[in-house]
């Protein structure tokens, strides 16, 4: 009886017909959630807003949470800055490629690789790495940040882009989640390829790879994210090798006066990974149905 | 964990172990460039943190061995570590808790949406602890004078008179990072949830609905949960894992060293000692302390997770 007088609610709330729901409770989500939304993006309108406020409205009181009259004179600060900076932009976008495409790139080129025996095959020592990485991702990086820096300095590799690069190569959440995607490929798919005689990394390009896309996508955009945030603060010493984050970093912290310019640059750096996630959502929140750890 | 039944024909038993090896060459030549990277920059570095935790190392002169020295003077003479470790645990056991099941609740309700509004929800949910230093605008609404937002706003309506300054106040600077560092939480856990969530079985909650689950939150308890218990052990990895490593925003937000030490967190005492004082010795019994509490608080969450329904 109540089903005609909730027809139009259909298309927001999942399936009317869904078994337990009433609509008291609905109702009672849909505010809750309200709220809690509006809680987390205040924060996030105040970055996106700050940054087209002109500089008066910046220090006004009372605050305002919306920008009055938008301006862009901010970003035209910010390109002054930049044009000015003693290492030419350019420069710092460049690093910032490099840094970022060969980190993720090779991460998910060599975490996918590792991950297809860890997932199909059956050799001798298994289980033990496995569980290492496992254990790997119980801990942050602060735990091997001493000695990670003599490591890389007896490597002589101090100083490059070698030393921000490799050890991303080498993250653990990535081979996790690879290698908990790629069981769920069925083994009679693998088998049939070995019997018309392909081999094991035949069958890694050929079969398992183009199958595991949405998990190479979702490796790509973590490590992007990671590595976008990386200032290379402790490896890189030339200016000429820091990333775009350290440079934009400089121009945040260069105190009230370049508030505005500022403003801009906590907008780009957020807005460059959350772009990102936007694109893949999907195929991310496909890779994390596979992510569960086994019992 | 269980043991699987293996289905492979080459997998025989009479194999010698070296045998089994070097039938398996493929497989450790393709596993070789990822770990012996993370043998080199995780593994190894671990080890090193633990031999370096017994030596007073200064980086210049070779270390010297100095059995539990760094220990004691750690538990016994540094009031500073007693503060970041009553901190760190006060963070940890507020945050990780309360950040889990905010990844659970906020992930539940999502799913009660679809489409693209639900995708717009995650989006909401999820930015925060992926727009890299955006946290910094906390230090706008919580600025100490009159032009913070939280000041503006409790003195237009009349709650107070003047302005406080909230992360040079002693009694605020936790509770206020907590909040922050809240919001930053919902992350690779939280959209494990969410996947968790699509993958229950739609019959089961017909099955359940017959044999008398009466209203969404029974449903949640006896079939949601214990049907995405991989996903459930997952998250909880994340966040805990999270809920102790707290050290830049404390940084940003309270300063470093902050007000009589109340942001200080096992982490940033790491950082003072590793990067600025070069007591690396000291640093690393530091660290292997941390590390110790990490992986030790995850293995116990796991075994009493794992309990859950048996």
């Amino acid at each position: 009886m109540a089903r005609d007088y909730m027809k139009p609610r259909r298309r927001i709330f999942r399936k009317q017909k869904r078994l337990n729901r009433s609509m008291a409770g609905n109702v009672t989500l849909f505010i809750f959630m309200g709220i809690c939304a509006v809680f987390m993006a205040i924060p996030l309108v105040m970055v996106v807003n700050n940054a087209f406020k002109p500089l008066d409205e910046l220090f006004r009181y009372p605050p305002t949470l919306f920008v009055r009259h938008p301006s862009t004179d901010n970003f035209n600060d910010l390109m002054v800055l930049m044009s000015n900076s003693w290492v030419p932009f350019a420069r710092y976008i460049l690093n910032t490629v490099i840094i970022t495409g060969g980190g993720t790139l090779g991460h998910v080129l060599v975490a996918s690789l590792a991950a297809y025996p860890l997932a199909k095959h059956n050799f001798p020592g298994k289980k033990l790495l496995f569980n290492m990485v496992v254990l790997s991702i119980m801990f942050t990086y602060q735990v091997t940040q001493i000695p990670n820096y003599l490591i890389i300095s007896l490597l002589h590799i101090n100083n490059t882009y070698l030393a921000v690069i490799l050890p991303a190569f080498a993250y653990g959440l990535g081979l996790y989640l690879m290698k908990q995607f790629m069981e769920q490929i069925p083994d009679s798919l693998i088998e049939s390829a070995r019997l018309d005689g392909a081999s094991e990394y035949k069958v890694f390009w050929t079969i398992i790879m183009p199958n595991v896309k949405p998990a190479w996508l979702t490796l790509a955009v973590l490590q992007f994210q990671s590595m976008w945030g990386n200032t290379g603060s402790t490896f890189l010493r030339d200016e000429q090798l820091k990333p775009l984050q350290y440079a934009l970093q400089q121009i945040v912290n260069s105190g009230p006066a370049r508030q505005g310019a500022g403003a801009v640059v906590t907008l780009i750096i957020a807005a460059v990974p959350i772009t990102f996630f936007i694109i893949c959502q999907s195929s991310i929140i496909e890779t994390m149905t596979t992510s569960g750890m086994k019992e | 964990m269980k043991k699987k039944v293996e289905g492979r024909s080459y997998q025989n038993r009479e194999l010698t172990l070296g045998n089994r090896i070097r039938r398996h060459k493929a497989s450790y030549i393709m596993i070789a460039p990822y770990f012996i990277l993370f043998f080199l920059f995780t593994v190894l570095p671990v080890l090193i943190s633990i031999t370096f935790s017994f030596t007073d190392f200064n980086v210049l002169e070779f270390p010297d061995f100095t059995g539990w020295d760094n220990y004691i003077r750690l538990f016994l003479d540094d009031d500073i570590f007693k503060i970041a470790l009553k901190n760190t645990l006060i963070f940890a056991v507020i945050t990780g808790p309360i950040s889990y099941f905010m990844c659970l609740i906020f992930a539940w309700i999502i799913n009660e949406f679809k489409g693209k509004l639900r995708a717009f929800l995650t989006l909401i949910f999820y930015a925060p602890s992926i727009s890299g230093n955006a946290y910094v605008v906390w230090n706008l609404i919580l600025r100490g004078d009159r032009y913070g937002f939280l000041n503006g706003l409790l003195i237009r309506f009349d709650f107070m008179q003047n302005a406080i300054i909230w992360m040079k106040t002693e009694k605020y600077v936790l509770a206020f990072l907590i909040i922050v560092q809240l919001w930053l939480s919902l992350g690779t856990g939280f959209l494990t949830f969410i996947a968790g969530l699509q993958t229950v079985d739609k019959n089961l909650y017909e099955a359940a609905a017959m044999d008398g689950i009466k209203n969404r939150w029974q449903e949640l308890w006896y079939v949601t949960l214990p049907s995405m218990k991989p996903q459930l052990l997952f998250g909880a990895v994340m966040q805990i894992t999270q809920a102790f490593a707290v050290a830049d925003i404390s940084i940003q937000l309270a300063g470093n060293p902050s007000v009589n030490y109340a942001g200080t967190t096992i982490v940033t005492h790491l950082m003072d000692f590793g990067s600025i004082r070069y007591e690396m010795g000291y640093a690393s019994a530091i660290a292997v302390i941390l590390f110790l509490l990490m992986v030790g608080s995850n293995m116990l969450i796991q075994k009493l997770i794992r309990k859950v329904g048996k």
